[in-house]
């Protein structure tokens, strides 16, 4: 069922421009990756508690919590476990100190002096390093933190497109700062796997021209940097069950009005002219709205990636939905 | 208080029950006392696209007026004449001048603003010198707030020069595409909280203060750092919080200028959101700030509105009717349009709620809401386009 490609994939990375949906399309993946009885964890990095919203629970605080069940494989088998974990630097510092340095009473001394703020928020690179840092060690943990889970895949609802090559390009972010030492070799192993065929940079968009022209970029500059670029989501697609030549007839303000109306009428609504003509106008906008779709569609076709695609939910996005969203990326073969 | 309170510069012209008062675009743009309009809210909600259509608008009907834009897309950016990142004005061809009016664009270099203000600041030596330090490079391309605040010096340069020279009567400004619509309010005082923090003023300490009191701290980290870091990294650090240190001052004093400007009478907020309840959730987080902040905030706009249904068949009625259509013939054309139009109606109905909470919430907030275009806004035209939409909101 699932694309051969995604079987070995650990570390899912989910990008995309604001306003394309990437937390709703990492959450909807964590959730159709969990469901083969997997233990998924879903991260946020951003400090926006989007996932406590979205899920519909307390926000999270700097500990792994189950949030949900996977989505259910309807094979009779059980799904497994969605945990969701919200990262902030200045814990995953003090964190990481603590793991590998015995600083003792120099630790406590770096909180104090505001060091741990300072490096958390100007020192080159080093917040994403610690985010980063994180993320690694949930995916490939190690014998520092007994008696945390193992997770089959982990999810990072990661920064936006513009920003996920510097992101996730660790050593080059640190060149300035650590050219030796410990914080070197670590994030040279941290490359290591986000290099990897375990990790897929996935890129959300819409099929409007800036979100798919931020796409191409963003493939362009992760490909540049050696980092695996995974599949294109396609998100918020308007319906497509409207044949083409009528499309164009609806465009064209050529629909057959008289048969619209008799089928209206055989389906026991009243059709009133102005219901019709407003039917027509409603499939005038549609037509062109899927001529721009169809347009960018074209564009994602060549971006050398393989897209999976996802409807405008007209209710909008509450929990349902995200299941609705996983069952989807099942059928698609993502997850 | 009494300046915030000395006029009211738009506010509830119609009075729809229960929705809220309507925001009149024209009004705000044509009252020669709005100086500056600063377009904010979360990142993919049209920030742009909003402050370019009414910066044409206003110089269409008279201002002589300057965008400044942070990340336009690049056909639009192409079609106003600044693909150019020079951090300079440049006049936009194609705008209808018979008003008296005209319109210049930019586009934000968020560095060269930085370095300009080092430059501005310090001697050239020293200016050097902080310019090459890893850690001044990194506060000028990537801390978090950086961008905000670099659009807000640019601003309050922008507006020296209008007072000076009179180019402009009309600075309308878009901001970062950030997560939070508060990074722009908040960013100054980050900038300002950080250098001012403890770790600057204790790197500074050794250097000032005659006695170390707080050597035996000042040891600690020094080896903590030194151990997990090396040592090239401390003296960087050192070297850039010395340099830093002479434009401090002339940092602070800048922040709170602009900070007062935006304060002013002349200043109007326009927080721009989609019907989301993400987007509308920041946009009452803004509008309650701009108030605590005593913020002159002028409206909301709500863009990419789903556009009204025609006819007045129910989401159900429509369903249940495309189902029965479905069953004779799967591929019914009128069963298509039956659920388009169901979709239309339970998307408009839900964006209503979501207004109508916000508008529940904050009933003085006046609103204009802009209806989803089919198409890409990528020129004048389609510029104009939103203008007018804007003003009919």
């Amino acid at each position: 069922m699932t694309d051969a490609a995604w079987a070995k994939v650990r570390l899912h990375v989910v990008t995309g421009k604001g306003g394309t949906g990437k937390s709703t399309v990492a959450a909807a993946l964590a959730l159709a990756l969990a469901s083969h009885g997997k233990h998924v964890l879903l991260c946020e990095v951003e400090g926006r508690q989007g996932i406590a919203r979205m899920f519909d629970v307390d926000p999270l605080p700097y500990a792994e919590r189950r949030i949900a069940a996977g989505l259910d494989p309807g094979d009779g088998r059980r799904a497994g476990v969605v945990h969701a974990l919200h990262i902030d630097p200045e814990a995953a510092l003090l964190e990481y100190l603590a793991m590998y340095y015995k600083l003792g009473r120099a630790g406590r001394a770096l909180d104090r002096f505001g060091v741990i703020e300072f490096a958390t928020t100007i020192a080159p690179g080093v917040r994403d390093v610690l985010l980063t840092g994180k993320v690694f060690e949930a995916v490939q943990r190690n014998s520092r933190n007994k008696g945390a889970i193992e997770y089959d895949a982990v999810v990072l609802d990661a920064p936006p497109t513009g920003r996920i090559s510097q992101f996730l390009n660790v050593s080059g972010e640190l060149a300035g700062l650590a050219k030796v030492g410990p914080i070197k070799s670590q994030s040279d192993t941290m490359m290591t796997l986000f290099r990897s065929p375990r990790t897929a940079v996935h890129l959300v968009t819409v099929l409007e021209e800036m979100p798919v022209q931020e796409t191409a970029d963003g493939i362009a500059e992760l490909r540049a940097n050696g980092l695996p670029v995974g599949a294109v989501v396609v998100n918020q697609v308007r319906p497509r069950d409207i044949a083409a030549d009528d499309l164009l007839a609806a465009r064209s303000g050529g629909l057959d009005k008289e048969a619209v109306r008799e089928d209206l009428e055989a389906a026991g609504v009243t059709a009133t002219k102005t219901l019709v003509d407003g039917l027509a106008a409603e499939a005038r906008d549609h037509a062109e709205r899927r001529a721009l779709e169809d347009a960018q569609r074209a564009l994602v076709a060549e971006l050398d990636a393989p897209s999976y695609e996802l409807p405008l939910l007209a209710g909008g996005i509450d929990l349902g939905g995200l299941y609705d969203l996983a069952a989807r990326l099942r059928e698609q073969g993502m997850a | 208080m009494a300046a915030r309170s000395s006029r009211t510069r738009v506010g509830p012209l119609a009075a729809r029950s229960g929705a809220a008062p309507a925001l009149d675009v024209d009004a705000l743009l044509d009252d020669r006392s709005t100086g500056i309009i600063v377009c904010c809210g979360s990142g993919g909600v049209g920030k742009t696209t909003t402050s370019a259509a009414l910066a044409l608008r206003a110089a269409e009907r008279g201002r002589k007026v300057v965008v400044l834009t942070i990340d336009p897309a690049r056909r639009l950016a192409q079609s106003m004449g600044i693909e150019q990142l020079d951090n300079t004005p440049r006049p936009v061809t194609g705008v209808d001048a018979a008003a008296g009016g005209h319109l210049d664009a930019m586009m934000l270099d968020m560095k060269r603003t930085f370095d300009e203000v080092v430059e501005g600041q310090a001697s050239p030596e020293k200016a050097q010198q902080i310019l090459e330090n890893p850690f001044y490079v990194a506060l000028s391309s990537s801390f978090a707030g950086t961008q905000e605040y670099m659009a807000m010096e640019k601003l309050g340069q922008l507006h020296a020069d209008a007072q000076r020279d009179g180019s402009y009567d009309l600075i309308v400004v878009d901001t970062p595409p950030s997560r939070s619509a508060l990074d722009f309010l908040d960013a100054p005082e980050r900038l300002s909280s950080f250098l001012d923090g403890r770790f600057i003023r204790l790197m500074l300490a050794p250097a000032k203060g005659p006695a170390r009191l707080m050597s035996a701290g000042i040891g600690l980290i020094t080896n903590a750092l030194t151990k997990i870091l090396g040592g090239q990294v401390l003296r960087d650090v050192q070297t850039f919080v010395a340099a830093l240190d002479t434009v401090f001052g002339g940092f602070r004093a800048r922040a709170q200028k602009t900070y007062a400007l935006l304060q002013a009478d002349g200043t109007a907020f326009l927080v721009v959101a989609a019907p989301e309840p993400d987007a509308l959730r920041e946009a009452a987080y803004f509008v309650e700030r701009l108030g605590e902040d005593r913020m002159p905030l002028a409206g909301l706009v709500v863009n990419r509105a789903s556009p009204a249904p025609r006819g007045r068949l129910s989401a159900d009625e429509a369903t249940t009717a495309a189902a029965r259509l479905r069953k004779l013939d799967p591929t019914s054309l009128t069963a298509g349009l039956l659920r388009l139009h169901a979709d239309r109606v339970r998307t408009t109905e839900r964006e209503a709620v979501l207004r109508e909470r916000f508008a529940a919430a904050h009933p003085h907030v006046a609103t204009a809401v802009v209806p989803a275009l089919p198409t890409d806004v990528h020129d004048l035209k389609g510029l104009r386009r939103v203008g007018t939409l804007l003003a009919q909101g």
